[in-house]
Order: structure tokens, then C-alpha cells, then sequence
């Protein structure tokens, strides 16, 4: 029995060649992942299986460590955006906006209003598109297909919409110290229209396909579940926290980037499940768009950057023709800006919960440390906990519920 | 009633005396000293007592001083996170580079767990009583401590990033 095991060390191991049951059936060991199609990344489940029910799990990460805090600690601040980029590469720009505002905190930038409120729409944007992922895909695992489809037609055009911002889709590398790179151009508002005027329709049709399908519901209801005690524990945070009842988010208990100006409500579940965490992130959806419509229309006057020579880079034209932009311009790109010595904490609210990152400065061109309270490696240390006596393919539903993102789980 | 940051911190002091010390504001948050023996009771106590509550683990994570004394090379910093009255305190703890030892608050708060194992993985910070205490993100057979700032990240023969090139110290801030 126990040579099916690569590591005859395993805890598992033992437990499988000692236990006997009188009817004569044995226990077995499933290796789900590193490369399974559902785990949606990389990262390995080692399950205890009595038949098909899930004794207990053992999870190795770090397929994907790229050490991103160490190479923070040799790069500067401006190379360190791509870094944040992939970690949760589903919703990079919120990664991006909450590195600028650490540095902002550490070096006392002031964004102006404009800049924040765009600040506000693009992270409400991603919100929509990590959510909509997780919500489709969590169908997908269940078998159904088709709803996906509608909707990431919409993340389409979010990522032509990032796209007109700063020219990248994905991995976005967007924005500055103190603002964007520039002033969005009139296509990335009428794309942002497009976006508002059918996304919601097509959101409605994944919401009606899955919120009281029977067969979804059947899959979905007391499955996964863990209690608002324990999840707090574990340090649950985002919208598998607020499925459990805790109406825990970071913009309404630390607003940043004024989100203190806009209307909005902050779903919560009760029953900690799988469908409750669905629905959560379907009210989330929601209120996200209500978030950037409020920022559209109210959108203020001003400039799209902070006024800081320091940090923000010059306009192009002129830094090949005048001297001080030149200057500055290589001072910046060099790293050469003044730092001041800091121990600063500055957390977003992410699509999985709290994005925090903690930077020490000690007044050179690199951090003297960066760490990243990254939510998804928190989180997901509750997994055995959550799949433990339920069948395997309820741990696949639990897996894309909890939105487990590789990147953001290694970093 | 919303927590103060003075009552904050003469109830931590009352409690702990001297062996808490370095109370400031870094921005934000409330930051304090605690000596490694205590600070797994600092944190039990912040959590447990009924005024301070302080009942979430934020974050945890490792910070090497290759610059300190010997005494304070490494240090842990708790970020603790109270959600009622919505007030956050960081801990830092500084750890002496002979004995890279703490006591371990994963049985306080059960997401220590990962965050204890990356930081031991980071920077060799044993933490005592922890129930798995190995690596976490890089591999088992792994030797070195990769965050301790001993190992160079790149070639140390480059000299393109070198600051003198740049005529500047390592602090050149004056502020304004």
C-alpha cells in the first residue's frame, strides 16, 4: 500500500498502511495537483480519501515563488510596479494603485481628487473583472459553461479599457506617484460607457443562470462552509470574510482614495458557504458599478497627477527640450529620488480581502524591506479545514469559490 | 467608545512595565518594543483583554538589521488589527542573531501559521511550539536564508547600480 507514495515520510502514508476497516476497504491518497485543470494554478492537495469523502488534506505551495520581496529590496520604486502586477493578476490595477499609495504615504504625496476618483473607478474595475472570473469559473467547475462566456465578453472590454489607460491588458504596470501617466483619452471614457451600459444585463443573465438553479444550489449550499469565528481566526479577509457575516471591508473601516465620497453597500452572507460566498461577490458586482457610475458623473475637475517634480515624471517633449526636465527625468528613472526615512502600512481592499503592504525605507533608491500581506496566502491555509469530510468534488467547488489566486499565494 | 492610543498604551504598560518601551506613532499606527520572552504574552493579552480586543492577526513578518547590534539583528513585527474599534497596533520584536528564536501565536491566532512558516523560510526565525514548523514557499533542501541581506541578490561584481557612481551616500533625504 504504501508504495504509492513519492514521499514515504508523509503523515499520510502511515495512517493508509495502518488503518483497517472490517468490510475490507482501504484508504487511499489523491494527488490533486500541482497541474490539475481545476486547481486553476499552480499548487499541489494531498487528500486523505475514505472512497470518495475527504478525510484530510495536505497543501504544498511555492510552485510559483518568484521572491518578489526580495528582488523589491534591489529595484526601485518604479520597477517595483510590475512586480505588484503579479501577484493577483486578475485584478493587477488594484495591486498597482495600492503600491502607489504606500509610496505616497512614505514620501507624503498629496493625489489630487481627479486622480483618486479615477484611482476609485479603475480598482472597481478590476474588482468586477476578479469577481466575474471567480463567479464564472466556480460554474464552470460545476459544469456549467455557457455563462462564463456572456460575461467575459465584458472583461474584454475592461482589459481594452485598461488598455487605452496605460497600454497593457493584463499585467498593467499602471499609474505614477502621485496619479496616472496621463489623462485618460476620450475612447477610454466611451469604452467605460459601453462597459457600465451592457455589463450589468450580462451580469444579470450569469446571476439568473446560477442563483436559484437547483442543481447550482444543491452544489453550492452548506458546502465549504466555515464559521465567522473561525474564518476571522484564519484570517479571512474580502468577500469570503463578509459571506460568514463580518462586514469587514477596508473602504468603508480605513476609506482611501476617497471612497468616503460615494454611496455604497457592502453585501454580507451568513452561512459561510459556497453559495453565500457567490452571492456575496454577485452584490459585490453590483456595487461596484454603482461606485463607478457615482465617480463618472461626479468626476472632479483638476489634474490627473499630483504636482511633484520629484517623483512624476516630465512630460516627454519636454524633456528633450529643457534642462531641468531632463534632469529629473534621469533622476527618476535612475532611482535618484528623495526618500525619506519610513515605516509605513498601507492595506486596499483587494478582490480577496485585505492587500497590504508593509515598506521600511531607510532613505536609499530600493526599499530597506517590502512585505506583502498578500490575502489569498492567509486564507488559504483554512482549505484542509474547509474540504475536510466532504466529497472531492465539493473540494473543487470550495477551491474556485475562495478565489485562490497562484500568484498572489506565492508571490 | 473609541479606543485612544494613550489608553493603548498605559494599559500595555501597566501590565508589561519595562518590558514594552519605544511607544510612537509610525504614520498611522500605534508602534511599540516588546522583548521577544513577552511578546507572545503581549499579543495573548492585547487579544484577551476586554478593553484592548484586539482580535485580528493582520500581518506577520520578518525584518533583518544587518546594521544592529548582535542583541537586535532580527526583528518580527506583529501587525495587530482590533475591528470593533477599528485601531491598529504593530509589535515589533527584535531578536537576538545568535538565538534567532521566538515563541510561536499560532495557537492565538491559527493564520499565524503560514506567516510563521514564511518567515522562518525567509530568515531562519525558529518559532518555538509551532506545530510544523519547516519551509513553506522555497524548496526542503534549501541552505540558505534568502531574505537575510547576506545574500546578494545579483552579481555583486556589477557596478552600473553602484550609488558612488551617483555621488550619493546611502541617505541623502534632507527634508525640506
Amino acid at each position: 500500500m504504501s508504495d504509492q507514495f513519492i514521499d514515504k515520510e508523509h503523515r499520510f502514508a502511515k495512517i493508509v498502511s495502518e488503518q483497517t476497516f472490517e468490510d475490507g476497504r482501504e484508504l487511499s491518497v489523491l494527488n490533486f495537483g500541482p497541474t490539475h485543470p481545476s486547481t486553476h494554478g499552480v499548487f499541489q492537495n494531498i487528500l486523505l480519501m475514505d472512497g470518495e469523502r475527504i478525510l484530510d488534506a495536505d497543501t504544498t505551495i511555492g510552485y510559483i515563488h518568484r521572491a518578489f520581496e526580495k528582488i523589491a529590496e534591489n529595484r526601485t520604486f518604479y520597477q517595483i510596479t510590475p512586480l505588484t502586477d503579479r501577484l493577483n493578476y486578475c485584478s493587477s490595477p488594484i495591486n498597482n494603485m495600492c503600491w502607489w499609495m504606500t509610496v505616497e504615504k512614505a514620501l507624503g504625496v498629496e493625489v489630487p481628487k481627479r486622480a483618486q476618483y479615477m484611482r476609485v473607478i479603475v480598482m472597481e474595475l478590476a474588482r468586477i473583472t476578479d469577481h466575474l472570473i471567480c463567479n464564472g469559473i466556480l460554474g464552470v467547475d460545476l459544469g456549467a459553461y455557457s455563462p462564463f462566456l456572456y460575461v467575459m465578453k465584458y472583461r474584454e472590454l475592461a482589459y481594452e479599457i485598461y488598455e487605452e489607460i496605460c497600454g497593457a491588458r493584463m499585467t498593467t504596470n499602471m499609474g505614477r506617484i502621485g496619479g496616472f501617466e496621463r489623462d485618460w483619452s476620450e475612447a477610454a471614457w466611451r469604452k467605460l460607457d459601453e462597459f457600465l451600459e451592457g455589463f450589468p444585463k450580462a451580469w444579470n443573465e450569469l446571476e439568473t443562470a446560477y442563483l436559484r438553479n437547483r442543481i447550482f444550489m444543491d452544489r453550492t449550499i452548506g458546502v465549504g462552509a466555515i464559521s465567522a469565528e473561525k474564518a476571522m481566526n484564519y484570517g479571512f479577509t474580502g468577500p469570503n470574510l463578509r459571506a460568514t457575516g463580518i462586514d469587514y471591508d477596508i473602504r468603508i473601516a480605513q476609506p482611501y482614495s476617497s471612497y468616503d465620497d460615494f454611496d455604497f453597500n457592502i453585501p454580507v452572507g451568513s452561512g459561510g458557504d459556497t453559495y453565500d460566498r457567490f452571492c456575496v461577490r454577485c452584490g459585490e458586482v453590483k456595487e461596484s458599478i454603482k461606485i463607478i457610475r457615482q465617480a463618472r458623473e461626479n468626476l472632479p475637475q483638476g489634474s490627473y497627477h499630483a504636482d511633484v517634480p520629484d517623483y512624476y515624471l516630465p512630460p516627454k517633449e519636454k524633456v528633450y527640450t529643457s534642462m531641468e526636465e531632463l534632469i529629473n527625468h534621469f533622476k527618476i528613472v535612475m532611482g535618484e529620488i528623495p526618500v525619506p526615512v519610513a515605516e509605513v502600512y498601507h492595506s486596499v481592499e483587494a478582490a480577496n480581502g485585505e492587500l497590504g503592504m508593509y515598506l521600511i525605507t531607510d532613505g536609499s533608491r530600493t526599499p530597506f524591506r517590502l512585505h506583502f500581506r498578500r490575502p489569498c496566502f492567509v486564507y488559504y491555509q483554512a482549505f484542509p479545514e474547509l474540504i475536510k469530510g466532504g466529497m472531492f468534488s465539493d473540494a473543487v467547488a470550495t477551491l474556485s469559490s475562495i478565489n485562490v489566486i497562484a500568484g498572489e499565494l506565492d508571490a | 467608545m473609541a479606543l485612544e492610543t494613550t489608553d493603548i498604551q498605559n494599559r500595555i504598560i501597566e501590565k508589561f512595565a519595562d518590558r514594552v518601551s519605544d511607544f510612537r506613532m509610525e504614520y498611522d499606527i500605534l508602534t511599540f518594543e516588546a522583548a521577544p520572552e513577552i511578546a507572545k504574552e503581549v499579543i495573548r493579552y492585547m487579544k484577551e483583554d476586554e478593553v484592548l480586543r484586539f482580535n485580528f492577526l493582520t500581518d506577520l513578518c520578518g525584518v533583518h538589521y544587518p546594521d544592529n547590534d548582535k542583541e537586535f539583528q532580527f526583528a518580527v513585527v506583529y501587525l495587530l488589527h482590533n475591528w470593533i474599534d477599528n485601531v491598529r497596533v504593530r509589535i515589533k520584536s527584535y531578536i537576538d542573531a545568535d538565538k534567532v528564536e521566538i515563541a510561536t501565536v499560532s495557537d492565538i491566532f491559527a493564520s499565524a501559521n503560514w506567516m510563521e512558516r514564511e518567515t522562518y523560510d525567509f530568515y531562519g526565525i525558529v518559532f518555538t511550539g509551532h506545530p510544523n514548523m519547516k519551509r513553506i514557499l522555497n524548496d526542503n533542501h534549501m541552505v540558505v536564508f534568502p531574505m537575510r541581506k547576506e545574500y546578494p541578490m545579483e552579481d555583486s561584481g556589477r557596478s552600473d547600480k553602484d550609488d558612488r557612481f551617483f555621488g550619493r551616500t546611502t541617505n541623502n533625504y534632507q527634508p525640506k
